[in-house]
């Protein structure tokens, strides 16, 4: 009997745990217990789910811009805020200019494509001189990016009066709200409302959108070519890829996809935080995509897709339950805790 | 063909790229900020007794094939924790300071070992680990100190509490041990005056600055009356610590770091325990970061405690690196002039990006881009030129 409760055991909780990975199970625990606590301190549970789901639009082009450099053999790739700059940049043209709705959001998202895809190059060609240290690099290459633009922000040239600080005449404010018709522009294309439930419709088929794009370049001869030199740029070498070229590549793809994330970011969030905002901008979006299932040289759309819907839906609970429950700001702690907890986990699981 | 006996400057700029380039950065900064020598030099003394014990604590896990050791912090995390207590128990003074030593050390033994498992079970991406493990043993720390300090752990100090009742005061006052070591034996420089000599902290009483100084606020934009403080007792710490890290290199211990940090796999062969030849390197440097913390923060004399620790694994690295240290080689001298270099930039880029662009603002925001700028730099640096010579 006993042995036989054993290999049933075997048979099904060891290979399904292995299956979905110890991490995703249980954070999925957890936000399952955080909701049943929301529902017995009789929460607003609706309220509570459509914020989730905004936010999850919101960061999701940003985790999803993690994919082509684990794809491309870079590991995780914590330089994101270069590509935040950058988006930023090509986010204030059209603002300085006083564009607003439609106009202001698809010439942005196309400068800061452009921008993201130009810094990426550069910060691209960084890595292929540091093989083997890039994520440390990355890490600081970002750090410094985000503190090198706190100059840019305060000298650039915009001179319209809605962003700058009334007094001077010069520097960027911290926080600019968008201009009139651009903020939330994708959260009420088509939003629908069901009771108190609000789904934005356009914010979530954007996302959508760019995973599907991206699993597709994926399936193409570059997207192959990136994925097999990162996977075992030997075999790559013997095929005749060049993998300081596809790792160009997997960089500029990365930081263009943080770029385009921004903006969406920003003009759902209805404003654009400069300055110090973006610095720690690649770490929660890292601990999302592993709690997806991904690792730090394998991941795919689909842990991009479940590991932002897990980590934003216990970030938007955890604050009102965690208020319920223990006086104090105690979420943002927790948030600390599991996000950088959940990267740990993965370093020293990873291949070596 | 160089002739032997001629200086070859080009090829030693090269070979020191880094503190070559960094020396001509602080001159350039030195003169842009616009100040006078002894107004610098008192910074950077300062500077120096704070920090140099911190970049000290950097090198074994360097020399044992760990790289840029950030679970640094985590000794600070230690430091703090011994020191709060010390402050609990009014503690004050040379007893109180070694007190907090004593009560670091198995704090700070139980946390390197932590993350020297943690390590052992990253090889190849320590350093990497090592700066997220600072950030999670952050989350931890700010868990216990602001939800668990005065409700699950029975410590109610009204003096050191938030007026909540729990969690811990965002600042706590180290006057009682403050200068605690520099005092020991320390020199005063006054230009145009000379020298005066104090032991213990019998000076304290009849110095104060306002009788030193007639008018400090006019000497200080000068630059010229500036006094400058030397704690010869903190600099006889440090440099007896240097004396250690060379004895230890030199034991049986130390070369096995040396062989482990060479090649894992040859040191293993040759039946070195390499995992805990690791955990021990890891320790010792965890050991001597909490001690250099104390140094930092006794002459300091406040703790911030939410953020005293967070900047010190940052600081540390770029001093170290900057002193042209690499990932994989350290010595003493360079922990020296890195952190005389880093610290001096510090100082100085605030002023001179005051002086160049004009916004005060934009010296602060110039500072944290050097800092975060130098590690990214010589990262890069050491790493391009470790993949040239494969």
């Amino acid at each position: 009997m006993r042995e036989r409760v054993l290999s049933l055991y075997e048979k099904w909780v060891v290979k399904h745990v292995a299956e979905i990975g110890i991490p995703r199970l249980l954070i999925g625990c957890f936000v399952a217990a955080l909701l049943c606590v929301a529902y017995l301190y009789d929460m607003n549970l609706s309220l509570l789910l459509s914020d989730s789901l905004v936010r999850v639009g919101r960061n999701g082009i940003l985790v999803l811009a993690l994919l082509p450099a684990v794809q491309g053999g870079l590991g995780l790739n914590f330089g994101l805020p270069v590509g935040v700059a950058a988006g930023l940049v090509g986010l204030l043209v059209p603002m300085n200019l006083d564009v607003g709705g439609w106009k202001c959001f698809l010439v942005a998202t196309a400068l800061a494509a452009i921008f993201g895809w130009l810094a990426g190059l550069a910060y691209g060609w960084l890595l292929n001189r540091v093989k083997g240290q890039e994520m440390m690099v990355g890490t600081y290459v970002g750090f410094s990016a985000v503190s090198g633009m706190c100059i840019f922000w305060l000298l650039a040239p915009f001179h319209n009066r809605k962003l700058i600080w009334p007094i001077g005449g010069i520097g960027l404010r911290t926080t600019l709200p968008c201009t009139s018709g651009m903020s939330h522009i994708l959260d009420n294309l088509g939003k629908l409302e069901l009771g108190q439930l609000a789904i934005p419709t356009g914010l979530l088929l954007y996302f959508l959108l760019l995973c599907g794009l991206v699993a597709l370049f994926f399936r193409t001869r570059t997207g192959l070519a990136i994925r097999a030199a990162g996977e075992n740029p030997l075999y790559a070498k013997a095929c005749g890829i060049s993998e300081d070229r596809t790792r160009l590549q997997a960089a500029a793809l990365s930081t263009m996809l943080a770029a385009i994330g921004i903006v969406a970011f920003s003009s759902s969030y209805g404003f654009v935080q400069l300055y110090q905002a973006p610095l720690m901008v690649a770490f929660p979006a890292v601990a999302a995509l592993l709690i997806g299932g991904g690792s730090v040289s394998r991941a795919s759309v689909s842990h991009v897709v479940i590991g932002t819907l897990l980590f934003q839906t216990l970030l938007t609970i955890a604050l009102p339950v965690a208020n319920k429950v223990v006086t104090g700001d105690i979420s943002e702690v927790a948030r600390v805790i599991v996000a950088n907890g959940m990267i740990l986990y993965a370093l020293t699981r990873g291949p070596r | 063909m160089i002739h032997p006996y001629e200086p070859d400057l080009l090829g030693f700029a090269r070979r020191h790229a880094v503190p070559v380039t960094f020396v001509a950065l602080c001159l350039t900064l030195c003169v842009l900020s616009g100040q006078g020598p002894a107004f610098l030099a008192g910074e950077v003394v300062t500077r120096l007794v704070r920090n140099s014990f911190t970049t000290l604590s950097l090198i074994v896990p360097v020399l044992a094939g760990l790289g840029l050791n950030f679970g640094i912090v985590l000794g600070a995390m230690a430091a703090q924790m011994a020191v709060i207590a010390v402050v609990h128990w009014n503690m004050s003074g040379l007893s109180g300071f070694l007190a907090a030593a004593a009560l670091a050390v198995p704090l700070a033994l139980v946390f390197g070992w932590l993350v020297g498992l943690l390590f052992n079970r990253a090889k190849g991406r320590e350093m990497v680990t090592g700066l997220i493990a600072s950030f999670f043993a952050n989350g931890l720390y700010q868990l216990l100190f602001l939800f668990l300090v005065g409700t699950l752990i029975p410590f109610h100090d009204p003096g050191l509490l938030l007026p909540e009742g729990y969690g811990l005061r965002n600042t706590v006052n180290l006057a009682p041990v403050n200068y605690a070591l520099d005092d020991i034996l320390s020199a005063t420089w006054i230009p145009h005056q000379g020298v005066t000599w104090a032991v213990g902290g019998a000076k304290k009483a009849d110095s104060a600055p306002s009788v030193e100084l007639p008018n400090p606020v006019a000497q200080n934009t000068s630059g010229q009356g500036t006094p400058v403080k030397v704690p010869i007792g903190t600099f006889v710490v440090i440099a007896g610590l240097c004396l250690a890290i060379g004895a230890l290199m030199s034991t049986k211990l130390g070369q096995d770091m040396r062989a482990v940090g060479q090649d894992m796999h040859i040191a293993e062969i040759a039946g070195i325990p390499v995992d805990r030849t690791r955990l021990i390197a890891v320790a010792i440097s965890t050991v001597l970061a909490a001690w250099g913390h104390l140094v930092y923060l006794q002459n300091m004399g406040t703790l911030n405690t939410y953020s005293s620790h967070e900047q010190i694994g940052m600081f540390g690295v770029a001093s170290l690196l900057v002193g042209g240290a690499s990932v994989t080689r350290a010595t003493v001298w360079q922990a020296l002039l890195g952190t005389l270099l880093f610290h001096t930039l510090f100082v100085t880029s605030p002023l001179a990006g005051k002086t160049l662009m004009g916004d005060p603002q934009i010296g602060e925001f110039f500072r944290v881009f050097v800092a975060y700028g130098v590690i990214a730099l010589a990262l890069a640096l050491h790493a391009w030129r470790g993949g040239n010579q494969k």
